[in-house]
């Protein structure tokens, strides 16, 4: 057996293979290789380690030391300084890292030290691509102990004591999912997993795939023998590629040490697990148009009931639950139901997978104990909002969600709190929103995405929705009236209450969350005719404040002539006569022109 | 996969692999790998005290490097940091050097004072 | 120029996929992706030949191309450039982004350039959320951009 006493773990998660990462890797291999040290330090490509701003990443152990935003040309340094000598190369570190001149350890950053791994257990801690180390990590541990030491009962009764519940966004508690799917008649049944990820700006569940696969092809195994199926189809977004190719190969993995096919363990327990992609149409992420997806049809929802569990894949019981939920069933199965139960809020255990982004200084995914508050996870993990603006609401729950103000930063973070608050877990979506952010302009976006979205098939979601966006163009084009936002409110609520499925069903609630606490941003809009933010392009005027010292730059970028003034004198806008293009706002050096 | 015995065995091997990464606390051996020391015959030690750690399976144990100790005219000098210990500096060090330090100091606990800073003056 | 994509060999390739996947369950959606791998959209003479080998009428294979995003019934340009509009990607300024490669690149959404060298996407949030505003031309991905970086990218292509 080689030995190493270096390694050196490189992120090719999305994000940093985004920004350059495999041409990192490269580099690494020169440089080792031009050192003659290529036997003494390893290389390993690893899932995502979260912080995605700070990318690409590169971690040195044993040290531990967290060197961020590194590009190929640092790779020599680090070869040299660190690998050949030991100095640690202190200024490409991330700046947490360092503090009063002493080095700390990736666990020590603060991004990381509050944080509480589960699902993300072992994302960017081995390489993806090698079941062995999956293995060392005590993987298919819980699967060995499913199958030799328990009853499909006691899986079941170990699910619903741990109080997990569908990470996925309805929060349906996940041991009664199994339990049906064990109920239920059937001469043959299937496991499913919905690796869909649709919410846009969430993306665990790509992270669990592309740095962690084997831990969902185990609990699916673990699912398939408590629900008596012998089938398992994981569907994945075809957006993708990364997660898609991970996964295949630990299936692959898998299959060739006998741990999916025949007899696994020698218990007579078969399994097997299939991909299947999407074709970019979001409403697949609903349980039963992700059903219709696999069987090749267009992916429209069905009614429920029946659920997925009494019919669901070619009409047979199906067990379906996300990947994030299955991610956190071999630690379960390993350490216990208690063990997970104490972990979280009263009726929200565990943790949970955030991704955060927007505006907020660490972009990135972190895993947070339940009942762990907003203003912790945007303040402290998310270091707050950049450039020293306030804060002004957090968009949890994509397209079904909500936003959440100042006011309630402290509420403590479970599936019931957040409904409470008019928003919803969702996925883990967490989009931050700062002062210049416009509130109607941000429900606009989510409807226009919901109207793009929408599968056609019930008439309240298909045209519905189509209805309050033309509400919402009207009023950001400053052409509203006030009784537009009681017809807006109306719409929300008849369409929620009678749209076929999930994604109808919550398309209203952007809007309806930002006009319980932003009403005044809707009525400035129509009444004023102004956006406060400044974000909609046609309630915007420009003006030269007396910052101006009569340069004359910006008459001469004014495509219209709408700008005069003498030399040397402030100068004025023509607001009738200006097409708001924003082009003297680029020129002017002092700053004198705004957007109000 | 037929039993959880070969798992197990499976697992054992490959932890071996990863077990660089995980966090430890307990006793740390830093090697002093700046240039001079690695012109006086660091590396072998450090590749040495890797594999003993290794081959005699010590959970607690962590072997890094480091920069320039500043004592150069003794490199190669490793340096052994115990809890509750003063640290330790070895100097002058080679490989069979470096099996012994493992063997007395680090499992029995027992510095080999022939090999110390103090010894050496 | 529109490159000519009903070619023999096409067909074949398309033949070998259908083998592979003709028994399984749901074995459509696995083909529509290995033919629009083949022939870089779906065109009707691949889906009678799709219809007839599974036996699934083209009314129906036509309901399902045309139902998901990623399926398309006609080539795309040379070079797809894709920009996130994601709710990170929005928030900080995608919109921007796109209108101005509109303007450099002379291309609508969801078109292709006159030249047939770009097709312009506005995709859903692909996941790189940490880097945006983002956009990907073919499999390169550009992030953390200003509008300033549009001109450079395209003439990159």
């Amino acid at each position: 057996m080689e030995l190493f006493r270096s390694h050196v773990l490189i992120c090719g998660g999305t994000g940093c293979t985004s920004s350059g990462s495999i041409s990192i890797e490269d580099a690494f291999k020169e440089e080792l290789a031009k050192h003659n040290i290529a036997n003494e330090v390893k290389l390993v490509r690893t899932g995502c380690f979260g912080l995605c701003e700070a990318g690409p990443i590169v971690i040195v152990y044993p040290e531990g030391a967290f060197y961020s935003r590194i590009e190929a040309k640092d790779v020599q340094r680090i070869t040299e300084e660190h690998l050949l000598k030991g100095r640690i190369v202190t200024d490409l570190l991330f700046k947490e890292a360092v503090v009063e001149d002493q080095v700390r350890s990736i666990n020590e950053v603060d991004f990381y030290k509050k944080q509480q791994r589960v699902a993300l257990r072992l994302c960017g801690v081995i390489n993806p691509e090698d079941i062995t180390e999956y293995i060392a990590f005590d993987g298919y541990k819980a699967l060995g102990k499913v199958l030799t030491e328990m009853s499909r009962e006691d899986v079941i009764e170990a699910i619903k004591k741990s109080g997990l519940r569908g990470r996925g966004g309805g929060g349906f508690p996940t041991g009664l999912k199994w339990e049906f799917t064990y109920r239920a008649q059937g001469d043959q049944k299937y496991v499913a997993c919905n690796a869909d990820e649709g919410d846009p700006g969430a993306f665990m569940d790509r992270s669990v795939l592309e740095g962690d696969p084997h831990s969902v092809i185990e609990a699916m195994a673990i699912a398939g023998y408590a629900v008596g199926a012998n089938q398992g189809y994981v569907y994945v977004r075809a957006e993708y590629p990364i997660a898609v190719n991970r996964l295949q190969i630990a299936i692959e993995q898998a299959k060739e040490y006998g741990l999916l096919g025949k007899n696994i363990f020698g218990t007579g327990f078969d399994f097997d697990l299939e991909i299947r992609l999407g074709a970019g149409a979001f409403v697949c992420g609903e349980e039963t148009a992700l059903l219709n997806s696999i069987e090749g049809k267009r992916g429209m929802p069905r009614p429920r009931p029946p659920f997925p569990a009494i019919k669901g894949l070619w009409e047979k019981p199906t067990l379906l639950n996300n990947v994030e939920t299955y991610a956190n069933i071999p630690q379960i199965i390993l350490n216990g139901a208690e063990w997970f139960a104490g972990i979280g809020t009263e009726k929200s255990k565990g943790t949970k997978v955030f991704a955060l982004g927007g505006k907020i200084n660490n972009t990135g995914l972190l895993e947070i104990p339940m009942g762990t508050t907003l203003r912790e996870v945007i303040f402290e993990i998310g270091g707050g909002i950049p450039g020293g603006k306030a804060f002004k609401a957090v968009q949890t729950g994509g397209p079904s969600g909500g936003c959440i103000t100042a006011d309630y930063l402290d509420t403590p973070i479970d599936y019931d709190n957040l409904i409470a608050l008019g928003s919803m877990m969702g996925s883990g979506g967490m989009i931050v929103m700062d002062e210049d952010n416009c509130m109607v302009d941000i429900a606009r976006f989510f409807l226009d995405f919901t109207v793009d979205e929408s599968c056609g098939k019930c008439p309240p979601c298909r045209i519905g929705t189509k209805r309050m966006l033309e509400i919402l163009d009207k009023i950001t084009e400053g052409k509203g009236e006030l009784e537009d936002i009681d017809k807006l409110e109306r719409l929300a609520e008849n369409i929620k209450a009678s749209s076929l499925c999930g994604l109808g069903q919550t398309a209203p609630n952007p809007v309806l969350s930002t006009l319980k606490y932003f009403r005044d941003e809707y009525e400035a809009h129509v009444v004023e005719k102004r956006c406060p933010a400044g974000v909609c392009q046609e309630l915007l005027t420009y003006h030269i404040t007396d910052a101006c010292k009569g340069c004359t730059l910006c008459t001469k970028a004014c495509p219209v002539n709408a700008i005069s003034g003498e030399r040397k004198e402030l100068h004025t806008i023509n607001t009738e006569t200006c097409i708001k293009c924003g082009a003297c706002v680029d020129k002017c050096p002092f700053k004198a022109i705004i957007r109000k | 996969m037929k039993s959880l015995e070969e798992l197990a065995k499976i697992r054992e091997e490959a932890l071996k692999k990863v077990d660089l990464r995980s966090e430890r606390e307990g006793t740390r051996i830093v090697v002093g790998m700046a240039t001079c020391g690695i012109s006086a015959g660091a590396r072998p030690i450090l590749m040495t005290m890797v594999e003993e750690v290794k081959k005699r399976n010590l959970q607690q144990v962590t072997v890094s490097q480091t920069g320039c100790i500043g004592v150069c005219r003794l490199e190669p000098i490793v340096e052994v940091y115990r809890p509750g210990e003063e640290k330790v500096t070895y100097v002058e060090m080679n490989p069979e050097k470096a099996k012994r330090v493992i063997a007395e100091h680090i499992v029995n606990g027992k510095v080999v004072d022939e090999f110390t800073i103090g010894a050496a003056k | 120029m529109p490159k000519e994509i009903l070619t023999k060999e096409n067909f074949q390739k398309l033949e070998v996929v259908i083998e592979k996947n003709k028994g399984k369950k749901g074995a459509l959606m696995p083909v529509l992706h290995e033919g629009q791998k083949i022939f870089g959209c779906l065109p009707l003479e691949a889906q009678k030949r799709i219809s007839e080998a599974l036996n699934i009428p083209l009314a129906e294979i036509y309901g399902v191309i045309t139902f998901y995003s990623q399926f398309t019934l006609e080539p795309k340009g040379d070079y797809t450039i894709g920009v996130c509009m994601g709710t990170a990607c929005y928030v900080k300024g995608a919109q921007k982004i796109i209108d101005r490669i509109k303007k450099e690149a002379n291309v609508e959404v969801g078109a292709t350039s006159p030249d047939g060298k770009f097709s312009l996407e506005a995709t859903r949030c692909i996941g790189a959320c940490g880097l945006a505003p983002v956009l990907t031309v073919n499999e390169d991905v550009y992030g953390r951009l200003v509008e300033a970086d549009v001109p450079g990218i395209i003439a990159k292509y």
